[in-house]
């Protein structure tokens, strides 16, 4: 009895505060996203509307809300890839028996994750400078030509890309040192009494083992990759010609720029479905990869 | 492949790793000790030609800077301090006291995990509004007192305290808040420093929110102010530089001095399922 009335006292604090400033936001941004919310509504809530799905009607036929989304997609699609496949390869160096000072290596490589977005996207923006970044400058002496990496529509998102994978690799790279160590050394020695290569040895010791941590890395930093707004905001402001606005970057102007809160929240519960289904699909592909392969450990 | 240069090899690509990973910071701290406009010239300098601390003082006695830093470091603090109150709490109870519904209210925790914190930001703007904090320090702090992910974070790690230590204590007659104090906080020191860490520079390096919420710029923390800053002195990359540094800087340090509670963190919230 004593036990059940201190862990709701311990619980209190946390509940309330979940409960009040997320759990209570998330159901009202539902509600809202069925109403007109917007500046009138703002100055007097009499002038509220319900609208029903009018929202999410209105938005699927806006072509910037498409170019959003295709641009936040692009964005995944080409860089969860490349994170993860640096993240691994990082690890994978780490986690070599060759490798020297690996406390030095972990940590610098690490660094880029605990620094401030908008700070390091400010860098970048001058390293990628045309005409007097490092970036070109390099290029330049390598015999390439200067490229206009932000002011172009087709390099400005592969830029922040390039960015995103910079600032963010080293964080799964220490999940999946952790994952590597884990595997059992002896299971490599028996792989290379049999003569394996050490592609061979990749292939069927290291990612069939790595596979859970594989699978929870994805998700996470697919979740992580949908919700893009600060680099795009500080390296672009969502330009050229809308080509880095993301999904968040819409919300963020339909909500706090134009003050059209009922639209901005479908916006905000349309990227969340996205993620959601996201989520469920690679959950399910993980599963049913698994029973083809019957791999139970 | 001879093992000398298999081991050439993987050094060499950790050591090009490393400078890929650590040059943009560097070149940073170098070019914010140049004088204004020298960064823009061809071929671009690595160093300044004479280190000054002009852009520093220009920063702090034009921008603004100490007020900002001084924004940062109150919001990240409160946070801080408020979210280990909540957490360490409510984690705890979740690990280790018999309640009616644990298992269940845990996994709906969990599962929330899965909405994005952009969904909740336009009604708790109006929430925050109504309730007259739009613009002020407790409109950035409140949100971030309690995560779901502190809660988590605690609740793995409590999970190692035995419970024969806690069974002891009551059979010796100790009440439940005695327990936690004496017995229980003692043990959960590690995982206290870890979510410190890991709520300040989350608060530290907050980004959307702050920017939502703090209106005025007599509020801004140190990243909003630097991407506004941005927008105004575009030319000025010397200047931008050195806030950069006043903004990266003692993340840095704190990571650096912390880096092994911040990493076991990482781990512990991310691989133990």
């Amino acid at each position: 009895m004593n036990q059940q009335r201190t862990a709701w006292l311990f619980l209190a604090p946390a509940l309330l505060v979940l409960g009040l400033f997320f759990v209570l936001p998330v159901i009202a941004a539902l509600l809202l996203s069925l109403t007109d919310y917007d500046l009138y509504a703002l100055a007097d809530l009499r002038n509220l509307r319900f609208v029903a799905l009018g929202n999410y009607w209105a938005l699927l036929q806006r072509p910037l809300f498409w170019s959003a989304l295709g641009n936040t997609c692009y964005f995944v699609a080409l860089g969860v890839p490349l994170s993860m496949a640096t993240s691994l390869g990082a690890a994978l160096l780490l986690n070599s028996p060759l490798a020297r000072c690996k406390p030095f290596f972990r940590t610098a490589l690490f660094a880029p994750v605990v620094t401030t977005v908008v700070a390091v996207a400010v860098i970048w923006r001058y390293l990628f400078n045309t005409k007097y970044g490092l970036v070109n400058y390099a290029l330049g002496g390598l015999g390439l030509h200067p490229v206009d990496w932000l002011g172009d529509p087709h390099w400005a998102m592969p830029t922040i890309i390039l960015f995103a994978v910079w600032k963010n690799f080293g964080y799964n790279m220490i999940i999946f040192l952790a994952g590597l160590q884990a595997i059992a050394p002896e299971l490599y020695e028996a792989a290379r009494i049999d003569g394996a290569s050490a592609w061979r040895q990749f292939r069927h010791i290291t990612l069939p083992m790595l596979r859970p941590t594989l699978l929870m890395v994805g998700i996470l930093t697919v979740a992580g990759y949908f919700q893009l707004f600060a680099e795009p905001y500080v390296m672009t402001e969502g330009g050229p010609l809308q080509s880095t606005e993301s999904v968040l970057y819409l919300m963020y102007d339909e909500g706090f720029k134009w003050w059209n809160l009922g639209s901005a929240s479908a916006v905000a519960f349309l990227l969340f479905a996205l993620m959601f289904a996201f989520t469920a699909l690679m959950l399910r592909t993980a599963r049913r990869a698994e029973h083809a392969d019957g791999v139970s450990s | 492949m001879n093992p000398k240069s298999a081991k050439a090899i993987v050094n060499g690509l950790l050591a090009g790793g490393a400078a890929v990973a650590l040059l943009p910071l560097l070149w940073m701290l170098s070019v914010s000790f140049m004088a204004p406009g020298e960064a823009s010239s061809l071929p671009p300098p690595l160093f300044p030609a004479y280190a000054t601390w002009g852009n520093y003082r220009e920063l702090f006695v034009h921008a603004g800077m100490g007020r900002y830093l001084l924004n940062s470091l109150g919001i990240a603090s409160a946070i801080t301090l408020l979210s280990l109150a909540c957490n360490l709490g409510a984690g705890y109870a979740f690990a280790k006291l018999r309640f009616a519904g644990r298992e269940r209210l845990f996994q709906a925790l969990v599962g929330a995990l899965l909405i994005p914190a952009q969904v909740a930001m336009l009604p708790l703007f109006l929430l925050l509004k109504t309730m007259g904090l739009v613009n002020s320090y407790a409109g950035a702090i409140v949100p971030g007192m309690a995560t779901i992910f502190g809660v988590y974070l605690v609740r793995q790690y409590a999970r190692s305290v035995p419970d024969e230590l806690l069974e002891a204590a009551r059979i010796d007659g100790a009440g439940e808040l005695r327990i936690f104090a004496t017995i229980v906080l003692p043990l959960l020191k590690p995982i206290m420093v870890t979510l410190a860490i890991f709520s300040f520079l989350a608060a530290w390096n907050d980004f959307m929110w702050p920017l939502i919420v703090l209106t005025g710029q007599e509020h801004y923390t140190l990243p909003i102010a630097l991407a506004s800053l941005s927008r105004e002195h575009v030319q000025d990359s010397e200047l931008m530089m050195a806030g950069s540094v006043v903004t990266v800087l003692p993340v840095l340090l704190l990571f650096l001095a912390l880096q092994r509670h911040y990493l076991q963190g990482l781990l512990l919230g991310s691989v133990k399922g």
